[in-house]
């Protein structure tokens, strides 16, 4: 459908950031399920009595109707579908969710639907919001799944350099390669760093699972944190600069004053 | 069109930096001065000269006061009670709370709100002089009246983080139905907290 022919769009989305725009109203940075990412003007939601304003926070699902203002699409109706409530009961939940839209929003541009990367997005913050599954793993399915529909999917079964099968043994990964190398290979690649079998063996996993047969892998901490390294890097590799929500959540889990003698938060078991 | 002359645009100009004001309303403003007695400009003149240099922050509650008081009105009104403190955003937000009269406390600006996405963490707001305030004793209890936003949440969630082992109470503003509201309009979100929040009818 020719976006710029249409006057009145009905659509659902993600809420992903919101703005303060002008004198009450809301600038809003949507992922539609029907048009990918759109940005809309909320008028009048920081008045206390706006109809409007319950519906439209962050990591909200919601039915909207959109009407083409001037220069930006106005929202005229707006109804809740998925409240996502828990998460905003919850800093680092918030931090984890921001994670979320932060990365999508940094890989994505608007450029017309993506009906796979919106149900990922709906499930990811479900599963954050539901609380089951640790959130380290929901975060690197999203991370893999998410690469994968933003087109850049790492190699993970077979040699990027020598196109050979990966052998059950320790390999090499290299970002700027985009994938793994054969121990042979990697020893000579300067861009490349060690990753264990079972670190890659569980990226695999994650990669090519549903997300109901993801859930049930559970690897030892030092894997998931080896795991968690080897992503990070491959991203800010891609990014090129560092995300905010992150370094937020290692803000916020410690003490603000060393003075004020407060054990700080562990942070072996922390997905971040 | 004649270019008009360098005094006129650069009035134009200033005005358009302005929060909500266009090309079109900087022009009418402009042309209203022009032709207004000079008295006009000048009284706009002066008071728009003594706003950054006759402001300052209050050293207690950050709250706007008067350049060479240390302490805004109500942090250095005795009649106030010290022991409660609500915490805000802006200074807006306090002057908001003033308005109705029922709040005999005192204040605490912290000129922003934690937001992940944007990277504003608890070292950019006035958080850490809050946590001093409260160490340094007689605080009873802080009244955390940030918005109910996303950033509002996290940023109450966090000082409640902070607050609860310094051994003081936190409580957070009611939310809930807006006075004049209509029940049908209302989102789950708010429906919810209302009846969370729900008070006994005696």
């Amino acid at each position: 459908m020719n976006l710029t022919q249409e006057r009145i769009l009905k659509v659902e989305a993600v809420v992903l950031e919101h703005h303060e725009w002008g004198e009450a109203d809301r600038l809003l940075s949507l992922f539609t399920r029907e048009h990918g990412r759109l940005r809309a003007v909320a008028k009048g939601v920081r008045r206390i009595r706006s109809r409007k304003a319950g519906h439209l926070e962050p990591f909200t699902r919601v039915a909207l109707v959109l009407a083409r203002g001037r220069d930006l699409w106005i929202v005229t109706q707006a109804e809740t579908l998925e409240a996502n409530l828990a998460l905003h009961g919850d800093l680092e939940g918030i931090g984890y969710a921001s994670y979320v839209v932060e990365l999508l929003e940094r890989l994505t541009y608007e450029e017309g639907p993506n009906p796979d990367l919106y149900r990922l997005l709906v499930e990811t913050l479900r599963h954050l919001d539901e609380n089951l599954d640790p959130p380290a793993l929901i975060l690197r399915y999203f991370e893999l799944h998410l690469l994968d529909l933003a087109g850049f999917r790492p190699e993970l079964k077979e040699c990027v350099t020598c196109r050979r099968p990966i052998q059950p043994e320790d390999q090499y990964f290299s970002s700027a390669l985009g994938g793994v190398l054969c121990p042979t290979c990697g020893k000579l690649e300067p861009s490349a760093r060690p990753v264990s079998m079972n670190a890659l063996r569980y990226l695999r996993h994650l990669q090519r699972s549903t997300y109901a047969e993801a859930r049930r892998a559970r690897p030892a901490p030092t894997v998931a944190g080896e795991m968690e390294r080897l992503l990070q890097d491959y991203l800010s590799y891609i990014l090129e600069t560092r995300l905010n929500s992150p370094e937020f959540l290692r803000q916020v889990r410690q003490p603000l004053n060393p003075a004020n003698h407060l054990p700080p938060t562990s942070s072996s078991e922390s997905p971040l | 069109m004649a270019v008009l002359p360098e005094p006129v645009q650069n009035l134009a100009v200033a005005f358009e930096r302005l929060p909500g004001i266009g090309p079109k309303t900087a022009a009418r403003l402009t042309f209203y001065l022009l032709r207004a007695p000079e008295e006009v400009s000048r009284q706009l003149a002066e008071a728009l000269l003594a706003l950054k240099s006759q402001t300052a922050l209050c050293e207690n509650c950050f709250n706007i006061t008067r350049a060479g008081q240390s302490l805004c009105e109500i942090c250095s009104d005795p009649e106030r009670d010290e022991s409660l403190i609500c915490v805000v955003e802006e200074p807006l937000d306090a002057l908001a709370i003033e308005r109705t009269a029922a709040f005999k406390g005192r204040y605490h600006v912290l000129h922003g709100v934690l937001s992940p996405i944007e990277g504003i963490g608890p070292e950019d707001l006035k958080i850490r002089p809050l946590l001093d305030r409260v160490r340094r004793g007689g605080v009873r209890e802080i009244i955390l009246a940030t918005n109910p936003s996303l950033e509002g949440d996290a940023t109450a969630l966090y000082l409640r983080q902070q607050l609860l082992p310094l051994g003081v109470r936190v409580t957070r503003l009611a939310r809930g139905l807006p006075v004049g509201g209509d029940l049908e309009y209302a989102d789950q979100n708010t429906l919810l907290r209302a009846l969370a929040g729900r008070q006994e009818m005696d």
